[in-house]
């Protein structure tokens, strides 16, 4: 059985390892193009240190823009990949195996990404230190910050604890490898030889740290929303807003999982691996969770308008009038699309599923839009004011090329990941193939055809 | 009514000057001086006694033109965190008095270097609601005594000192903006862009003067401590050629618009003193007077430049006004 489970790692090593160093013309270009946004996004960058934030499009009253938008849904997003990578460990999710590991990259690469939007925001960088040297606990930035880094910490073991066994099947079969990557295996893997005592104590470890990442996510993702809830904000100060910010980040996060699982299985062709299956379940989690953010989104909105407070009400006419299409996708097409498309069983294909996760998640980032800059821009002192940027926001291309940036660096660093390591975790199989040979009737769905 | 406002006045101020003199404390030369916060004019004419307290509690006769010969002394973003001992500044607006003059608006700018658009005190035209008439509404910080900026502030660039004012060290401001979000009455500005005023050096940097301002964090009204320990009245308070905005003490209760010296509560109480927002618990430190038997109808604030009537367009007697102004041409 022993030599078996090595030829078999054998196998599967050979299998992934082209995936490891695939470079087609296609890679070439798409890596070129988001090297390219990165360094149109660098000069953005650059010049927005030399010439101060006048040439963002913030001012008075708006004075957080898209880069906030940014972070909460970088940080929502990863903080709701460490929650369902969490779930799927802790409860042994049967179909877990194909997606945890995108699920984990998700989480760790945002987390890295989102607090850059907010040092974007910050006016004086040359000072970030001061958050330490005269740090305020009274103050919920140092609340984030203190979330933010546990998270951080947090989410990086556990990635890493999961990337182990693939990290050592790698060590030990890389003949064909370059010295750096053998050295890099080797170094990583931390001499696991994946023997009975060392896989059951990894097991646990990853176990236990998988209960702890739900707990950090949630607390992590409560403390942002106070960020905005515990001002007096008309559009902000508002209880539910933590729990509505965990929700909608499972609904960005799902969605973001589902596209990726559909542009991975098409550009590596695992087709066998992520499976129609995975999309269906994911797309039922994410209806399961569109239902629960339209309900939140509503219970938001219907009691500020049926109790309409002036300032409330203020900012429901902002809403409807200046940002009436952006309010109608936001809150409507956002939410009642997916829930239309994953509702009816016949409507489930990977294709439209993808599409529902695609109107969901830019639903979701215009959400967050409308919840930060319409509140800023309907303060309780009506704006008295003949300059028009400082009556309405709208982000300059400074703002934008940033955000592209963003956006293409999570990208680029998930493919730089997916070099390192296979998508799918090798170890995976192999527990699961083991599992299979103890039970043979358990559920069949890693195995190959 | 008129007579028995000038009567009352001047009862006032000699109630005033008996009472100790309204004060503060010149921190020259190791010693502090009360000075009488009310006696601006009367320091102009030279040759005047004035009588002081000193800190051993005696009365001491200066003349007039000594007192505002002491320097300016200048405050460390250290020594500006404790405040003046044993006061608690509070102003008082009279909006029935407020004719959009702007004097307070442009004084302060003057003295805190601030560029046009950049204002520490606003006036704002403010409606009730529809039926009511628009008022004029010069909005300063409130300084506040649960004041929102401060709480949220991660670095205690904001801080509340002992004498109820809330200032800004703009040496230790990252600039994270959040204290502008959380402060409800838009009382605070971002410094965007780089200006070439920041470079200027001639005069070092105090939070209890904003001066020189900086890039990338914030500002706001201060309340003017510099003036304060020199026993002066705000630069807005004594700019203004209505006395509509007086200030003063609580703890002495006395407030002064520089003509006329009143005990604070009985303003507020016989005058139904009010302040803006109460519902949201900031407890401000400035009180408003309601805009009943104003003293100006509304228009003679429409005296102003185009770009400043501008930003009045929303409130429907401006626009009735600017279209009436538009057929007469
Ligand atoms: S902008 Fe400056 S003063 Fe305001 S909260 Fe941030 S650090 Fe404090």
């Amino acid at each position: 059985m022993d030599v078996d489970i090595v030829s078999r790692k054998r196998e599967l090593v050979k299998e992934f390892s082209p995936m490891l160093g695939k470079s087609t013309p296609f890679s070439k270009i798409s890596i070129g193009l988001l090297v390219l946004i990165i360094l149109i996004g660098l000069v953005a960058f650059v010049l927005q240190v030399l010439k101060g934030h006048e040439i963002t499009g913030m001012r008075d009253n708006v004075v957080w823009g898209i880069y906030i938008i940014n972070f909460i849904f970088f940080v929502c997003l990863s903080y709701s990949g460490a929650f369902i990578s969490g779930i799927l460990h802790f409860f042994k999710t049967p179909w877990k195996n194909s997606v945890s590991r995108i699920v984990e990259i998700i989480t760790v690469l945002s987390l890295i990404i989102g607090p850059i939007f907010i040092l974007l925001c910050i006016g004086r960088l040359d000072r970030l230190h001061y958050l330490f040297i005269y740090p305020r606990i009274q103050s919920p930035i140092t609340w984030d910050i203190i979330a933010i880094i546990t998270d951080l910490i947090g989410c990086f073991i556990y990635l890493y604890l999961t990337f182990i066994p693939d990290l050592a099947m790698l060590r030990d079969n890389s003949e064909g490898a370059s010295n750096w990557r053998r050295k890099l295996y080797k170094f990583l893997a931390i001499g696991y030889q994946d023997t009975l005592t060392q896989r059951e104590t990894l097991h646990k470890i990853t176990r236990t740290m998988s209960a702890m990442i739900i707990v950090l996510a949630i607390v992590a993702y409560t403390v942002l929303a106070w960020i905005f809830s515990l001002t007096l904000q008309p559009g902000w100060n508002s209880t539910i807003f933590a729990p509505y910010f965990i929700i909608a980040g499972l609904y960005s996060g799902v969605g973001v999982i589902i596209i990726s699982m559909y542009i991975i299985r098409k550009y590596f062709k695992l087709d066998h691996y992520i499976r129609k299956i995975h999309f269906i379940g994911a797309g039922i989690v994410l209806l399961v969770i569109s239902l629960l953010f339209g309900y939140f989104t509503f219970s938001e909105y219907f009691s500020r308008w049926f109790s309409h407070k002036v300032q409330d009400i203020n900012l429901l006419n902002t809403l409807f009038n200046k940002y009436f299409w952006e309010f109608i996708f936001a809150n409507y097409i956002g939410v009642l699309v997916p829930i239309a498309i994953l509702f009816f069983k016949k409507f489930r294909t990977i294709k439209s599923i993808t599409f529902a996760a695609v109107i969901a998640v830019l639903g979701l980032w215009l959400n967050r839009y409308l919840i930060v800059v319409p509140t800023l821009e309907t303060p309780y002192i009506p704006i008295q004011d003949t300059r028009p940027e400082f009556i309405h926001y709208s982000a300059t291309w400074i703002e934008w090329a940033l955000s592209f940036a963003g956006i293409a660096a999570f990208i680029l660093f998930f493919i730089l990941i997916m070099r390192l390591v296979p998508i799918i975790p090798m170890s995976g199989i192999i527990d699961y193939e083991r599992e299979q040979k103890k039970h043979p009737k358990a559920l069949t769905q890693n195995r190959k055809k | 009514m008129e007579n028995d406002m000038t009567n009352k006045k001047d009862n006032n101020r000699r109630k005033f000057l008996k009472l100790g003199l309204m004060s503060s404390v010149t921190a020259v030369t190791g010693a502090s001086l009360l000075a009488n916060l009310a006696s601006e004019e009367e320091l102009k004419s030279s040759g005047e006694k004035i009588r002081l307290l000193t800190p051993d509690g005696k009365v001491v006769e200066v003349d007039a033109d000594n007192i505002n010969n002491y320097p300016e002394a200048h405050i460390t973003p250290a020594e500006s965190r404790k405040g003046i001992p044993n006061r608690s500044f509070v102003m008082v607006i009279d909006l029935a008095k407020c004719k959009n003059a702007r004097n307070c608006v442009e004084s302060c700018q003057k003295a805190h270097k601030l560029d046009h658009h950049e204002e520490f005190m606003k006036v704002q035209l403010i409606q009730d609601n529809e039926e009511g008439s628009p008022y004029w509404f010069p909005k300063p910080c409130f300084h506040c005594d649960e004041p929102p900026c401060v709480t949220v502030c991660p670095t205690g660039a904001t801080f509340k000192r002992d004498d109820g004012i809330v200032l800004i060290d703009n040496d230790r401001c990252i600039g994270c903006k959040f204290c502008i979000t959380s402060c409800p009455y838009s009382a605070r500005q971002f410094n965007w862009g780089h200006k070439a005023k920041y470079d200027d050096t001639s005069q070092p940097y105090s939070p209890e003067t904003s001066v020189p301002a900086a890039e990338g964090t914030v500002m706001k009204c201060d309340f003017c401590p510099d003036l304060l320990r020199e026993g002066k009245l705000p630069h807005c308070a004594k700019a203004c050629p209505m006395g509509v905005i007086y200030f003063g003490d609580k703890n002495e209760d006395i407030v002064t618009n520089g003509e006329e010296t009143v005990r604070f509560s009985e303003l507020i109480k016989d005058r139904a003193g009010y302040r803006h927002l109460e519902h949201l618990g900031t407890k401000p430190n400035v009180y408003y007077l309601p805009a009943v038997n104003r003293q100006f109808p509304l228009e003679r604030g429409f005296d102003v430049e185009e770009e400043i009537l501008e930003r009045y367009k929303d409130v429907p007697e401006v626009q009735e006004f600017k279209n009436q102004n538009k057929t007469e041409l």
